[in-house]
């Protein structure tokens, strides 16, 4: 790595972006979700120092390490909350948010919801692999009834999320779902979800090649299995096109939801509305008109004079 | 100790008074924390001393509530431990708040709705129909609204307050209300102020000129003044979770801080409210975020993380009696070893009290600079009798606040956040880094690089380091100062809300010739050095807080002193009945060490 002056900005490569090498297992489908990361970041061009990638804990959560950017590992389900501080108070910076399905539908289900509904600016790329890895193969939200775990040496007797619908639901105004061996696909969300303004969520299915081996196969064509990609709505007023997807339709993202797995792949959802960036930002601006936008000396003693 | 240190009759029939505390007893739709806080503005504007006391039920309206306002000419330390006047609006704030009027001291009832028993010698008796002259003063509202100000008039009148200084103040609470408000409250102000209390109160009361400073006194409750105190250092950005009594500190932090051009945010729990926090502090800002008790035990995972990757932060915690939802508008001084101990693994952390309402102010400028210095988490431990007391203090000097920075110089390629020989320094996302490698933030245990590392030396070197920078901090602190001589019988040792009545009690046994002094802590952990030096020139040294002496019969400061210590002067003197200690209480309690 060259040095970086402060009047040329380096072209950004993937060599640059690269840190440690994964500590996941061999055939893991992470290392796809990386190098398609690796590949958007290179394609758009953003400022190396202004790339900020968050995770909680997990295999999938190690992945600020594996990204050279200013990164944060935090701890167990509470990346997006920390990632909403960091992008409400920083609109310079591109936040990224990495987790898995522990992390995003368990012990931060609340947290996905109201960050969903917040909509603040950032993406968030849920690997989803059915099952607890670092841990060991214990059941995960979304394992399937009747996945042995050993936690469920039976079988999983709980029905699993179904993450496309929590999403709807809870708000989120960017909904994409893709499978890990599926790069161009991938690569083509992470774009979208990275230019979308507000709460972005891509969930990806990636094998745990350790505990769930062949969970995806099904959405697989190598495996005998098919990827079915959403075929979503152009406007260009045929009958075909009556029979596409809305993305702009909550119904229509919940039917997609409920197709018999593994479904359907692409933008499930999207909507455009104020970010909880602008909206502050606007409450921010309407503050400092009211009060003259004064300094903070002049308010303090402004305040303190009606305190006398 | 509230006299009611009356002098000959002067002139004009009125009798001088130095200190009074008047008690108002209703329901919590009555408006009087309003008049009780007029009271205080006035007294605050008047160079008189004020200290409030309220209690306030959690039920939304309705429910017995109370005001009580301590005016005094001179220092004045406590609210009081009895009322030297009594204004009961029912029958049932009557018979429950007789028993906190001093003997000789005055019940001033409303004749319409209560009845007492004027047999009972011990106390004067006076009766006004509060209620039906207000709802004639206002012109038959049916609601029984506005008695709070009519009350107010009738004070004024009997204490000679200042007339025109108050109706300003209640101009200026009123003028963004409808005019026919403000109308409502000088009709009744002046229909209080006319009514004649007759025979039974012949004489009025008239407080003797105060000895405070009249000049620039701001009057305001602790958690206000903390607030301003977290603004006046730079604090920008924050977020919380609404619990009480810290609410109405990210109410006005959620709507001051647009002004300032930050954001505090509401968020969905306590667990994302200190990791907004602290996504805040990683980017670059200092940021607050606060709770009572049971939430600062929701935050104590994230809590430990921001000790381990060491952010600075702030934590307000305004304790409430506990435990679990135990009396959310009750004191206690419970949360101390949770604050200091309260994460898993060894989480060294700051832990600072404020000793009053301007303390709350100090107290919160003390933080950020410690949190910004020594890059660490600082927790805030004030209390609910600090949160909602109104005292008038000197105003603060601002002179010195400045607009924060954010730092993002560009960092050399030796950047180390975590050097084991010097200050952590951290480079927030957005820094250019001189050799282009960037540095990620962890909870595990990491090298001076902030790379995770499990070497055993290391998780050794890194525990010492956390550790010793806190212990720099204690060096660095100035020694305690000794309240009265300093040797002496008994040693009293304060923290928190506990200064006044400590200092009233001192006081009042150095009157009476027992050698008694008293050292207080803000800085709770780390403690400052030294306190072993005091506490030898004592016989015994009584830990006067507001917490359980637990299983091993020592309070929670009690406890720690002894283990640091090891010497067995150290006793304690603790209560937990969520109300705060009366001077007598601390006097018995001297008595019987």
């Amino acid at each position: 790595m060259s040095s970086v002056t402060q009047n040329e900005p380096e072209k950004l490569t993937k060599k640059a972006l690269k840190a440690d090498h994964p500590t996941w297992c061999p055939g893991c489908g992470d290392f796809t979700v990386l190098a398609c990361f690796f590949k958007v970041l290179e394609e758009l061009q953003i400022p190396h120092e202004n790339i900020c990638t968050i995770a909680g804990i997990g295999c999938s959560s190690r992945f600020p390490y594996f990204v050279n950017s200013h990164g944060l590992h935090f701890i167990h389900g509470r990346a997006l909350p920390l990632a909403t501080g960091v992008s409400l108070s920083r609109p310079d910076l591109h936040v990224f948010a990495f987790g898995g399905d522990g992390d995003g539908f368990s012990i931060g289900g609340n947290h996905l919801e109201h960050c969903a509904r917040k909509n603040p600016n950032l993406t968030y790329v849920i690997m989803d692999n059915f099952v607890y890895g670092l841990t060991k193969k214990q059941t995960s939200p979304t394992s399937p009834i009747g996945f042995q775990s050993k936690t469920d040496p039976n079988g999983a007797m709980d029905m699993p999320v179904n993450p496309m619908k929590k999403l709807v639901a809870s708000g989120a105004s960017f909904i994409a779902r893709t499978h890990s061996n599926q790069v161009k696909h991938m690569t083509e969300m992470f774009s979208r979800a990275i230019k979308h303004k507000g709460f972005s969520v891509i969930e990806v299915l990636s094998e745990c090649t350790m505990f769930y081996k062949g969970a995806f196969d099904d959405g697989n064509p190598r495996k005998g299995g098919t990827f079915e990609i959403i075929d979503e709505k152009t406007g260009d007023g045929s009958d075909e096109d009556m029979e596409r997807h809305d993305i702009s339709s909550e119904t229509e993202a919940y039917a997609l939801a409920d197709l018999q797995y593994p479904g359907k792949f692409g933008v499930f959802y999207k909507k455009e509305r104020a970010s909880k960036n602008d909206l502050e930002q606007n409450l921010i601006k309407s503050g400092q008109e009211k009060s003259g936008d004064l300094d903070a000396k002049k308010l303090i003693a402004a305040r303190f004079k009606a305190m006398r | 100790m509230s006299l009611l240190a009356k002098k000959s009759a002067s002139a004009n029939g009125s009798n001088d008074i130095k200190d009074a505390v008047i008690r108002l007893a209703g329901n919590s739709q009555d408006g009087i924390q309003t008049v009780g806080g007029f009271l205080a503005r006035l007294a605050g504007r008047s160079a008189q001393e004020v200290m409030t006391y309220m209690t306030i039920p959690s039920t939304i309206s309705g429910g017995a509530s109370i005001f009580q306002v301590r005016i005094g000419s001179g220092e004045v330390l406590s609210p009081g431990d009895e009322a030297d006047f009594l204004i009961a609006f029912y029958q049932d704030s009557y018979e429950n708040h007789l028993s906190s009027l001093k003997e000789g001291g005055v019940c001033l009832y409303d004749s319409d709705h209560v009845e007492p028993d004027t047999s009972d010698k011990r106390f004067t008796f006076v009766g006004v129909p509060m209620t039906s002259t207000t709802v004639e003063a206002i012109g038959g509202s049916a609601r029984d609204r506005g008695k709070n100000i009519f009350v107010l008039g009738l004070l004024t009148k009997l204490f000679e307050l200042e007339r025109n200084k108050l109706v300003k103040i209640i101009e200026s609470q009123f003028k963004r209300k409808h005019e026919s408000v403000l109308r409502n409250a000088m009709l009744a102000f002046d229909s209080g102020y006319a009514y004649e209390t007759g025979d039974v109160l012949s004489q009025s009361y008239a407080f003797e000129p105060g000895e405070a400073v009249e000049d620039n006194r701001i009057t305001t409750d602790g958690n206000t003044a903390l607030t301003y105190g977290l603004l006046a250092a730079g604090v920008r950005y924050g977020a919380g979770y609404p619990i009480t009594p810290w609410s109405s500190i990210m109410e006005t932090l959620r709507t001051e801080l647009p002004k300032y051009g930050g954001t505090f945010i509401q968020s969905e729990d306590e667990l994302a409210a200190i990791s907004s926090a602290i996504g805040f502090a990683y980017a670059g800002h200092i940021a607050v975020t606060g709770s009572s008790g049971p939430g600062l035990s929701l935050k104590m995972e994230a809590l430990g993380y921001a000790c381990m990757a060491e952010l600075p932060l702030v934590i307000v915690n305004v304790q409430r009696g506990g435990p679990s939802t135990g009396l959310p508008t009750s004191v206690e001084q419970s949360d101390l070893m949770q604050a200091i101990y309260g994460s898993h693994g060894d989480s060294p952390r700051v832990i600072l009290a404020p000793k009053d309402v301007e303390d709350c102010y100090y107290i919160a400028i003390e933080a950020c600079r410690i949190a910004k210095k020594y890059s660490t988490p600082v927790i805030i431990l004030t209390d609910q009798s600090l949160s909602s007391r109104i005292e008038a203090f000197p105003e603060p000097d601002i002179s010195d606040v400045k607009e924060p920075t954010l730092d993002l110089q560009m960092q050399p390629s030796e950047f180390r956040p975590y050097p084991l020989d010097s200050q952590t320094k951290h480079a927030p996302p957005g820094t250019k880094m001189a050799e282009g490698k960037y540095p990620v933030v962890t909870g595990l245990e990491h090298d001076e690089w902030g790379h995770p590392s499990s070497n055993p030396e290391l998780h050794q070197e890194m525990t010492n380091r956390r550790r010793d920078k806190i212990k720099q901090l204690a060096s660095s602190l100035s020694k305690l100062e000794i309240y009265g001589e300093s040797e002496g019988d008994v040693l009293l040792i304060g923290w928190g809300s506990t200064w006044g009545p400590i200092r009233e009690a001192v006081d009042y046994a150095k009157r009476n010739n027992q050698k008694v002094s008293s050292i207080h802590l803000r800085h709770i952990h780390p403690m400052p050095n030294g306190i072993d030096e005091i506490i030898e020139n004592f016989n015994k040294a009584i830990v006067v807080e507001m917490n359980d002496e637990g299983l091993y019969g020592y309070g929670q400061l009690a406890t720690l002193l002894r283990a640091r210590y090891s010497n067995p002067k150290i006793l304690c003197l603790t209560k937990t009945n969520g109300l705060g200690f009366k001077i007598s209480e601390i006097l018995e309690g001297i008595k019987n060490a």
